[in-house]
């Protein structure tokens, strides 16, 4: 059975991430790090160690903001936003419990909302995270504001061929 | 000059001043705007931060679309932009994934577009001579930061922008509107992005020191490229600190004695309209 680092970078389909050497320059240079559970190059050695369980777990994963500033700057060209990417695939596939789980409730409410319409409508969209998330009350008031401001409008133009749409989920298994 | 038009979910939402302002200016200086027939959505971070397949065949169904227009396809939206540079370098670079690709989405990829922002379009192909010469108000007074965001350069091999570190086009071309651009070094910091709903307080955060940076700088205002920077930095910045952001282009329009900015910017969150009075631009 491949080790976990065999299975991470076999999504990566890039530089392998034990190219990494440590120097830190990702986590110098990544935003969220100070909210980070664990920094970016801290996960490639865990990932190294086969810390499999602790890593899915993580915040870290979610947390990513998918900036690229981590690869663009990488001596080794580790690509941290994708390994980020693969991490949050498997977590997805695999069950685990998700830390940040109000994070991808907002990704799964925003597929659903491409899947039925083709274009996202931020109302339909919005109520549908809410539900999904239980975080009824923020932004409300903001909301009705954009609302008034004509911002926000209830019903949007939508796909026409919604069928190639939804074939494109269908096969990507999304 | 012909181009076709990606405006994506944004611009016809919560960015409508963007999409707008993107069309009046692109009018303004003989650009030929066609939408892309029947386009959907690019899936954004939500795609490829959950599902990479999925992240590259929504995108690849727009582009086959686009291919039926004349000319380059302008992406006004960073992050659509990036959406579809990423998709098109894969399906460039991978033959079997272009196969399987072109399957799910059922058309051929003939990679006959490039896909361009309108920075990159106004500021190469118009040219900053040709916009300082139909100026009508030079902004004098007016002090902005330029804020590139992440997705309009990173990865630089994928985006091809400009400098990704310190990039430049945005400042020359408000600065040949009269504009003074002021130095700072927070151009290409993250605002957090899509993180703004499910982790607001991160957002918070950024977004407050980028407004506190661009005081430092000597700033009066931000201008962004960027639906989702531009949703960030006008709503979320804290009371204390918060700027007036602008769409480069709404700037532009501005610049060039074009209808509509003044509606625009009352559908801003924090409202720039005392600041251009008080410079004598509105
Ligand atoms: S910048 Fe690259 S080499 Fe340095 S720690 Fe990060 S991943 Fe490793
Ligand atoms: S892509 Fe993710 S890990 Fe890399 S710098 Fe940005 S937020 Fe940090
Ligand atoms: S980036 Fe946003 S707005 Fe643009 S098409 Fe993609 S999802 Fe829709
Ligand atoms: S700055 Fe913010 S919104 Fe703009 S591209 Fe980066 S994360 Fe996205």
């Amino acid at each position: 059975m491949a080790t976990f680092l065999e299975e991470v970078n076999e999504k990566i389909n890039g530089v392998p991430i034990q190219a990494c050497y440590h120097c830190r320059k990702c986590t110098a240079g990544c935003p969220v790090a100070f909210a980070m559970e664990h920094n970016p190059n801290k996960i490639i050695k865990m990932i190294q160690m086969g810390m499999r369980d602790e890593v899915l777990n993580s915040s870290t994963i979610w947390l990513c903001a998918s900036c690229e500033t981590c690869v663009t700057r990488c001596p080794n060209n580790v690509d941290i936003a994708r390994m980020m990417d693969v991490l949050r695939e498997i977590a997805i596939e695999s069950k685990v419990p998700v830390k940040e789980k109000r994070i991808l409730k907002f990704h799964e409410a925003f597929l659903s909302n491409i899947k039925s319409g083709g274009r996202i409508n931020e109302p339909m969209m919005l109520v549908n995270y809410k539900l999904r998330s239980g975080d009824y009350f923020s932004d409300m008031a903001m909301g009705m504001s954009m609302f008034m401001k004509g911002k926000i409008k209830l019903i949007s133009p939508r796909t026409k061929d919604m069928k190639s749409v939804r074939a494109i989920f269908k096969s990507t298994g999304a | 000059m012909k181009v076709s038009y990606y405006p994506g979910c944004s611009l016809h939402a919560t960015g409508k001043e963007y999409d707008l302002s993107v069309k009046a200016v692109s009018s303004a200086l003989d650009i030929d705007l066609q939408e892309v027939d029947d386009w959907s959505c690019c899936g954004a971070s939500s795609a490829h931060m959950t599902n990479f397949k999925l992240s590259v065949a929504l995108p690849a169904r727009s582009l086959i679309a686009a291919e039926k227009n004349p000319g380059d396809v302008m992406v006004p939206c960073a992050a659509c932009f990036n959406r579809l540079k990423t998709a098109q370098h894969h399906l460039r670079r991978d033959e079997s994934l272009k196969k399987e690709v072109e399957e799910i989405v059922g058309g051929t990829f003939h990679d006959t577009v490039e896909i361009r922002h309108p920075l990159d379009i106004f500021y190469n192909d118009i040219g900053t001579d040709t916009i300082r010469d139909k100026v009508q108000k030079k902004l004098a007074g007016l002090k902005p930061v330029s804020y590139y965001g992440c997705l309009l350069l990173r990865p630089p091999e994928i985006c091809q922008l400009d400098n990704y570190e310190n990039p430049v086009i945005m400042d020359n071309l408000l600065n040949s509107i009269g504009a003074e651009s002021m130095p700072w070094s927070y151009k290409t910091d993250c605002c957090g992005g899509s993180l703004t709903l499910g982790k607001t307080d991160v957002v918070v955060r950024l977004v407050d020191k980028l407004m506190t940076m661009a005081r430092e700088a000597g700033a009066n205002c931000l201008v962004t490229a960027c639906p989702v920077c531009f949703a960030n930095l006008d709503m979320r910045a804290s009371e204390n600190v918060r700027l007036p952001t602008f769409y480069f282009t709404e700037i532009l329009a501005l610049a060039l004695g074009l209808e509509g900015p003044e509606s625009w910017f009352r559908s801003h969150n924090t409202d720039p309209r005392p600041l251009l009075k008080s410079l004598n631009l509105l």
